[in-house]
């Protein structure tokens, strides 16, 4: 793999940087350096040039009429459909439905496929380091149904206890939940070895991707997961738009969880029948400039090559890991040997809120809190930690920028 | 917007030192704060005495700005009645709050705090102590909450 990743030509990281326009802007007089793609990363101009496009040139609603705007926006929409199919490898774009983002993706299983299957006493499986999009949901569905929610421990360096999360397995087990990436430490779960263990006991599973599809190539049939949840706007898409990629036999077999247009097939007051898939999950005029957007972000991450990305955030990762280990008082909160492209840490004497602010001023953006995973920042025993989160656009000399802003930030308060 | 203003000397000391930290043997009032966007979380006790704040103490986790804006309180607050403490509130929310205001002369220390209406994601760091205060002196129970 290594040998693999260094054969291919580098990401020409300079002339990629003048594909985002917002990158050449100054904050409070200072070259923005952003790392805060983890929160939401930046667009390149294909994709704000696709969106604009469509609605100068092909808007009206899609699955609809017959004339021939209509037809032009369908085709297109339904076509960043089939790009996602490919870029997960999805058996058919019927298992493809278009969502808000990775929250909806998460509650629509939550409340389709839960609410009908959980019955008093089944458990739901979920990970000590998930976001608070993938443990709510579940409260919710555990709440409504009666099911149990159980937590599979993580170590100090943040990854999650697999002897633990086997033994958790249980016959009443119905549904293993958990991510494919940590937002706020890092850590990459080996989510085929979890999703093998609970398919050989007959448990669904669920991988929120939100943090991983901008990082690494996703094949949800090499996984072997029955969902997987996306959004848009951490992919350089847009904002608003999301994926839940669910495996046929198990979507078909769900109820429709909101009701109105586009999922249905007829209605009258004697009785309703429902869409196909994926369009029975899709009630009401979709978003459509957001999915052509996000066709054409999977459009510009195919262009530059997912494993070409990966070589090159690793390499970020491993010179930030040093530079800021080399920070005085610095301590780098999830050290698990697997870590995904971000940096999460605590400075001793220096509260994060007041770190943003610091950064912010040397036009720095960093997320600083508890980066919705508040059981994440108990275990650690943090009210928040500081994040810098790297995309393929980022450089060294960005990294050096915040290691230098770091030491100042001691000196003036620490 | 310089960051100098932000963090004034005050600021730093009070945030490196800060005064009244702790807890009281008998508080008459106590309330507690929280900022869920960053964690902060602050304790408040009172003694109060023929209608003055006799004595006043406060614990908790948070930046330099709650921490410094809830030390320079205490200090501020300490022997006023109740009536001052409630006008000195007023002046203290439109300094943090109204960025053309004159910084009036009698808020002393407490005017190292103007620097933060230039930073409105910290107004509510300054102001969380401030609300916590009221909170005790009304003798509500329930914590507050910034968000």
């Amino acid at each position: 793999m290594a040998a693999e990743l260094q054969a291919l030509a580098p990401l020409d990281v300079a002339r990629i940087r003048e594909d985002f326009p917002i990158l050449a802007r100054a904050i409070r007089g200072k070259p923005l350096v952003y790392l805060d793609s983890g929160a939401s990363a930046q667009r390149p101009k294909a994709v704000i040039d696709a969106m604009s496009g469509y609605y100068e040139r092909h808007h009206a609603n899609v699955h609809r009429g017959v004339h021939t705007l209509s037809q032009e926006a369908t085709d297109l929409f339904e076509g960043a459909r089939e790009k996602v199919r490919r870029f997960l490898n999805a058996a058919s774009t019927r298992e493809i439905v278009f969502v808000r983002g990775t929250t909806e993706a998460i509650n629509l299983v939550a409340q389709s496929w839960g609410r009908s299957r959980l019955k008093p006493g089944d458990e739901i499986v979920i990970t000590w380091l998930e976001h608070h999009a993938n443990i709510v949901p579940w409260q919710m569905a555990c709440e409504q149904t009666g099911a149990v929610l159980k937590i599979v421990p993580i170590d100090r360096r943040g990854v999650v206890d697999h002897e633990a999360y086997l033994s958790m397995l249980g016959p009443r087990t119905k549904l293993a939940a958990f991510s494919h990436v940590s937002n706020a430490l890092g850590t990459v779960l080996p989510v085929r070895e979890m999703v093998a263990a609970a398919r050989e006991r007959g448990i669904v599973t669920l991988i929120d991707g939100a943090q991983a599809v901008p990082h690494q190539a996703v094949d949800v049939r090499e996984i072997g997961c029955d969902f997987y949840a996306f959004s848009g706007h951490k992919l350089f898409g847009p904002t608003g738009i999301g994926v839940l990629y669910g495996r046929e036999a198990v979507l078909a077999a769900m109820p429709p969880w909101q009701g109105g247009g586009d999922m249905i097939l007829t209605v009258s007051f004697s009785g309703t029948t429902y869409n196909e898939l994926p369009y029975r999950f899709e009630a009401g005029t979709p978003d459509i400039a957001g999915a052509i957007g996000l066709g054409a972000a999977i459009d510009y991450v195919d262009s530059l090559g997912l494993e070409r990305i990966a070589a090159w955030e690793h390499e970020l990762l491993d010179y930030a890991t040093r530079r800021l280990s080399a920070v005085p008082g610095l301590e780098i909160v999830g050290t698990a040997p697997d870590k995904a492209s971000l940096v999460s840490f605590t400075i001793e004497g220096v509260h994060p809120h007041d770190l943003g602010t610091i950064l912010d001023a040397e036009g720095i953006a960093i997320r600083t809190g508890h980066h919705c995973a508040m059981p994440v920042m108990e275990f650690f025993d943090l009210p928040a930690t500081a994040r810098a989160s790297f995309a393929f656009y980022n450089t060294r000399e960005e990294i050096d920028v915040l290691a230098a802003a770091l030491v100042r930030a001691r000196e003036m308060l620490g | 917007m310089d960051l100098a203003d932000l963090y004034r000397d005050v600021i730093v000391d009070h945030n490196r030192n800060p005064r009244n930290f702790g807890r009281l043997e008998h508080p008459s009032r106590a309330a507690d704060g929280h900022n869920p966007l960053c964690g902060d979380r602050l304790h408040l006790e009172l003694v109060l005495d023929g209608g003055r704040v006799a004595d006043v103490r406060f614990d908790g986790k948070g930046c330099a700005i709650s921490t410094a804006s809830a030390s320079l309180m205490t200090e501020a607050i300490k022997g006023k009645t109740l009536p001052e403490v409630e006008q000195l509130f007023g002046t203290v929310h439109d300094m943090l709050t109204r960025r053309d205001a004159p910084v009036p002369p009698e808020l002393g220390k407490l005017a190292a705090l103007s620097g933060v209406r230039e930073f409105p994601a910290r107004v509510k760091c300054a102001s969380l102590c401030w609300h916590t205060l009221n909170a005790a002196l009304a003798g509500d129970s329930a914590p507050v909450k910034t968000e």
